[in-house]
């Protein structure tokens, strides 16, 4: 085997064709091939232009609540005995999660490009409210495509689309989860290709999307990295986030890739364990294949078909994973550990406990690495998470799993 | 071989007519069914066949398909099955083309070399890879002209003249003309709007130019035959597995019995006799 690319700058990537090495690029239907491409220009134009970035970032701070805090996890940070923990609070964002980082940039992209309705695919629901948001404020119809099984267990985002106005279609196909929600999305794109604007919610799809999810994202590693040089005064010896498609893992790590000394590390949910067919470890468990417009680490089959992922938390269960984070994999600049269900559970208990923040699944599967983490990189040392996205919505899961009834 | 398309096309110019194209999904919803249905299209009036092979996760493809996908799957097919099949169908019949049709994933899977190899050996003439754009295809293309297979392009109405040139560059056989913007068997197509893309396709390629995607009675495909060199019916076919099976009727005889009829309908579609009425 050759040896891994690893490009001077980070930034560079990714190429003109849209990949990360051998990952990304666009595969998808010859329908959609022009408007990804119309996409790629008007997002590189936007990207130069001050005007959009001022605009962005006003909506960041007066809207979203930008920058959210850079929180020293004093009494988890004691637990473990190691390390200084520190939680980048994305939870604390409007809508509860860093989702609404990546919609408002690609709202304000869909109105400079002249679209009049939203479509958006969501897993947790956490995508879904953060684009039912946006279109509310900026008076756009909203569709949003969920699996079935997740418009069951995540009944209080649904709800809360509702409220604000976007119509929720549960999608039936497949294991009726956030692929299926995918394709259905996909579908809908290619049947009404003059009006309409994909909203995808994570670091995966068709160039640009990966590229441009981020870029939208990468405000939580740079104001990270801001905030850590302004009270401790170095880099992190790690940033831990939670990986499923991988957008608030990027968006945490990518500021901090041309930073050698700092160890990259994402956290996948293995489930029920790798050992079993249960598990969204696709990086892990997983080998290279298509799916969604990319070329990425997928859980499939022999003959390649995709395989349903399982995770506990609906954000995460995914079976692929965003073509940049296959190439830090590969590449071995990023390390990619895994957590299972019963670990996330431990972890999201925990950090209720000992901080009184009540985290999202999907970031209780970060969590739950940190103990580790913490002792082998010990005292003196500083590790940041990305605390994602607040588990308010999750207390259903929880309490079933715990065998409560509420 | 692609020399059989080639072979196909020219004898139906000669004889004044457009080709009928069924499609069927592989190993729906059985293997066994399915080459009954393969063996019986050429009878029924098929004048090339598009096979598909089934993907978890078809996403150009509407309900009908994702469904036969889903029989199929659950019949244990695979892209290795359906070449088997196509073997299986080519012991009696070495004259129709046949077409596969299907996403990536499977083939990345397989192998690209590997695939074309096998297909060849199988008797297949040619392929359309619904998820693999031209910008991403030279992998593919190379893979299948080392075998003489045909990778047939797919241009739909959002394919603008910039965008043609690099849709019909490597394409052989024909190139297929995806006549509505959406997934396959939602909208109709109108043979007034696609009888001018048919024309630029055409001129672009210098290649047969066949029709899908909106075709579902044998009126509209005869429509579809007068403007276009091929009409491809895919989604009504594969509707008549899902109704066969679900009122206990033999799904190859409902299958074959649909096919005949638009086969009538496209192959009269220009006849004298037509244009006089």
């Amino acid at each position: 085997m050759n040896a891994p690319f690893r490009p001077n700058d980070y930034a560079s990537l990714p190429d003109a064709q849209g990949r990360f090495g051998q990952f990304g690029g666009r595969y998808v239907a010859e329908t959609l091939m022009p408007l990804v491409l119309e996409l790629e220009a008007a997002y590189a134009e936007a990207k130069a232009d001050p005007s959009f970035q001022a605009e962005l970032n006003g909506f960041l701070t007066h809207y979203v609540g930008r920058p959210s805090p850079l929180y020293f996890a004093e009494r988890l940070t004691q637990h473990y005995g190691g390390a200084k923990i520190y939680f980048k609070r994305e939870e604390l964002n409007h809508t509860g999660a860093h989702k609404i980082n990546n919609c408002m940039g690609q709202i304000l992209l869909a109105r400079r490009m002249g679209k009049t309705r939203i479509i958006a695919e969501t897993g947790a629901g956490q995508h879904g409210v953060a684009s039912a948001t946006v279109c509310a404020r900026f008076g756009l119809p909203c569709i949003v495509y969920m699996g079935a099984v997740d418009v069951e267990r995540q009944k209080p985002n649904v709800f809360r689309m509702n409220l604000l106005g976007a119509e929720v279609r549960p999608v039936t196909s497949g294991a009726s989860t956030l692929k299926d929600a995918m394709n259905e999305a996909m579908r809908d794109w290619v049947a009404n290709v003059e009006d309409t604007y994909y909203l995808i919610g994570t670091a995966a799809g068709p160039h640009p999307y990966p590229a441009m999810v981020r870029d939208f994202q990468s405000v939580i590693g740079q104001e990270t990295r801001d905030q850590l040089l302004a009270t401790e005064g170095r880099l992190p010896d790690a940033v831990v986030a939670c990986v499923g498609g991988g957008s608030n893992a990027i968006g945490m790590f990518h500021p901090f890739l041309n930073d050698e000394g700092v160890r990259i590390i994402g956290v996948e949910a293995s489930g029920h364990g790798l050992t079993t067919n249960k598990h969204a470890a696709s990086l892990t468990g997983g080998r290279p294949g298509v799916l969604h417009g990319n070329r990425t680490y997928l859980l499939q089959d022999e003959d390649g078909q995709i395989l349903d992922a399982h995770s506990i938390s609906a954000g995460l269960d995914y079976p692929g994973i965003g073509p940049e984070h296959a190439f830090l994999h590969e590449s071995g600049r990023a390390e990619y550990l895994s957590c299972t269900d019963a670990e996330a559970l431990e972890a999201f208990k925990l950090c209720a406990e000992l901080e009184g923040i009540i985290p999202a699944l999907e970031t209780a599967h970060a969590i739950a690495r940190l103990g580790e983490l913490a002792r082998e990189i010990g005292a003196g040392g500083v590790i940041a998470v990305c605390l994602s996205g607040r588990g308010d919505k999750d207390i259903f899961t929880v309490a079933d799993a715990l065998g409560r009834t509420l | 071989m692609s020399s059989r398309i080639a072979a196909r096309f020219a004898a139906l110019k000669a004889q004044g007519r457009a080709a009928f194209v069924p499609y069927v999904m592989a190993g729906d919803p059985d293997l066994d069914t399915s080459l009954r249905v393969l063996r019986g299209l050429p009878a029924a009036g098929a004048d090339l066949i598009e096979l598909g092979f089934p993907f978890s996760d078809p996403m150009a493809e509407g309900v009908p398909i994702q469904r036969a996908s889903q029989r199929a799957l659950a019949a244990r097919t695979t892209l290795r099955s359906t070449l088997e099949l196509v073997r299986a169908f080519r012991r009696e019949d070495d004259a129709t083309p046949v077409i596969l049709m299907g996403y990536l994933n499977p083939l990345l899977s397989l192998g690209l070399e590997r695939f074309a190899r096998e297909a060849r050996n199988a008797g297949v003439d040619g392929l359309i890879c619904v998820d693999c754009p031209p910008e991403e295809a030279d992998d593919l293309a190379d893979a299948l002209e080392a075998e003489d297979l045909a990778l047939i392009r797919l241009a739909t109405p959002t394919t603008d003249a910039a965008r043609l040139p690099a849709v019909v560059r490597r394409t052989r056989g024909f190139v297929y003309y995806v006549s509505v913007a959406g997934v396959t068997g939602s909208k109709e197509a109108e043979a007034d709007s696609v009888a001018p893309a048919v024309e630029r396709l055409r001129a672009a390629a210098r290649l047969p130019v066949a029709v899908g995607f909106g075709i579902r009675t044998p009126e509209r495909a005869a429509a579809i035959a007068r403007v276009a060199d091929a009409a491809v019916v895919g989604s009504a076919l594969v509707d008549e597995v899902a109704a066969a099976l679900a009122s206990g009727e033999d799904p190859a005889q409902r299958v074959l019995s649909l096919a005949s009829k638009i086969a009538l309908a496209v192959h009269a579609a220009r006849s004298p006799a037509r244009e006089a009425v």
